[in-house]
């Protein structure tokens, strides 16, 4: 099991904050290329999947899976969007975003009056204990030899 | 709301007297920074506004409520999940109106005015005004535009707080950027 990297969007699309830990397939585009095409891709689906469900849904979009890779979702009401792509032996990951908002976002952005909201995240506070948590996880453990 | 304040366990168990003069004091400070109180309630609604910006994931964090689907369950969570966690304390929510988009806060106490006498010739001033700022910034981060106010006050001889909120719209999330 891998993570390989990690997106917040905040509700006007702005990417607050980004990191890769695996990443072994480097970016073609310029990173604000990418985010932009990220928050798209999210943007749209998150339609696609409330305009097309059969049923009253509640949770919405939470993850898709290629042949190689997953990508997790995760919004609180505010719209802030965790994204964190692993590989495809991971479970569910909601419960773990929803932690990295409750207590690292909230704690170490959200409590901290110098940082802006609206502004990608320059605190380095912020990330190391993000760094910290996601090394920490059960789910980041790489595999030796892969 | 000090990380410090965290660690040493629930928060809520902070003093609440220090919280209600620190108010008191900062209200003082504006009372003598501003020549009238339109100025002061004007001051105390926008700090109230920079809270409810940042407490509502705070409280979304916490609380772990999921999206409110109208404006009934919005003034559930308000009143009894939103008060008892930050004031300690429960208002009635009530005088609804028939559209559904209207209803006013009941506070029998407010924990903010404990200590409290309004002197002569502050008549326009809303001592609380804090919180309307705090409860409009913290919806608008919902999609939420509510217009929010006093409409009676116990510290100026009314029976009973009340706050009004008045739903105005739904926000519209941001759609992407289209390419150049």
């Amino acid at each position: 099991m891998t993570i390989y990297n990690f997106y917040l969007f905040d509700r006007n699309g702005t990417c607050l904050y980004y990191t890769d830990w695996n990443r072994k397939k480097q970016m073609t585009m310029s990173k604000e290329e990418e985010f932009k095409l990220m928050y798209g891709m999210i943007f749209s689906i998150k339609s696609f999947v409330s305009r097309l469900s059969p049923t009253d849904m509640k949770d919405g979009f939470l993850n898709y899976s290629t042949s190689k890779y997953k990508l997790h979702f995760f919004e609180t009401p505010s719209g802030l969007k965790f994204i964190m792509n692993t590989d495809l032996s991971v479970g569910s990951m909601k419960d773990v975003l929803h932690q990295m908002f409750s207590s690292i976002y909230v704690e170490y952005v959200v409590k901290n009056p110098l940082c802006a909201l609206d502004q990608p995240i320059t605190s380095e506070l912020f990330k190391n204990k993000l760094d910290e948590f996601v090394r920490g996880l059960p789910q980041f453990a790489v595999k030796p030899g892969s | 709301m000090s990380r410090q304040a965290n660690r040493a366990g629930d928060p809520r168990k902070v003093n609440g007297e220090l919280f209600t003069l620190t108010y008191g004091a900062l209200v003082a400070q504006l009372i003598k920074d501003y020549e009238n109180d339109e100025q002061v309630n004007k001051q105390l609604d926008k700090m109230g506004y920079n809270m409810g910006v940042r407490l509502i994931e705070d409280f979304l964090a916490r609380a772990n409520t999921g999206r409110c689907n109208d404006f009934r369950e919005t003034a559930d969570v308000i009143a009894k999940v939103a008060f008892k966690l930050y004031l300690g304390l429960t208002p009635v929510v009530s005088n609804w109106s028939t559209t559904g988009d209207e209803f006013s806060l009941l506070l029998e106490s407010n924990p903010l005015t404990e200590f409290v006498e309004l002197p002569p010739g502050h008549s326009n001033l809303n001592y609380s005004n804090l919180l309307c700022g705090a409860l409009r910034g913290a919806l608008e981060m919902v999609q939420m535009d509510v217009d929010v106010r006093f409409v009676q006050d116990i510290l100026k001889g009314d029976n009973i707080t009340e706050i009004r909120l008045k739903f105005i719209k739904r926000l519209e999330d941001a759609v992407p950027v289209g390419e150049d």
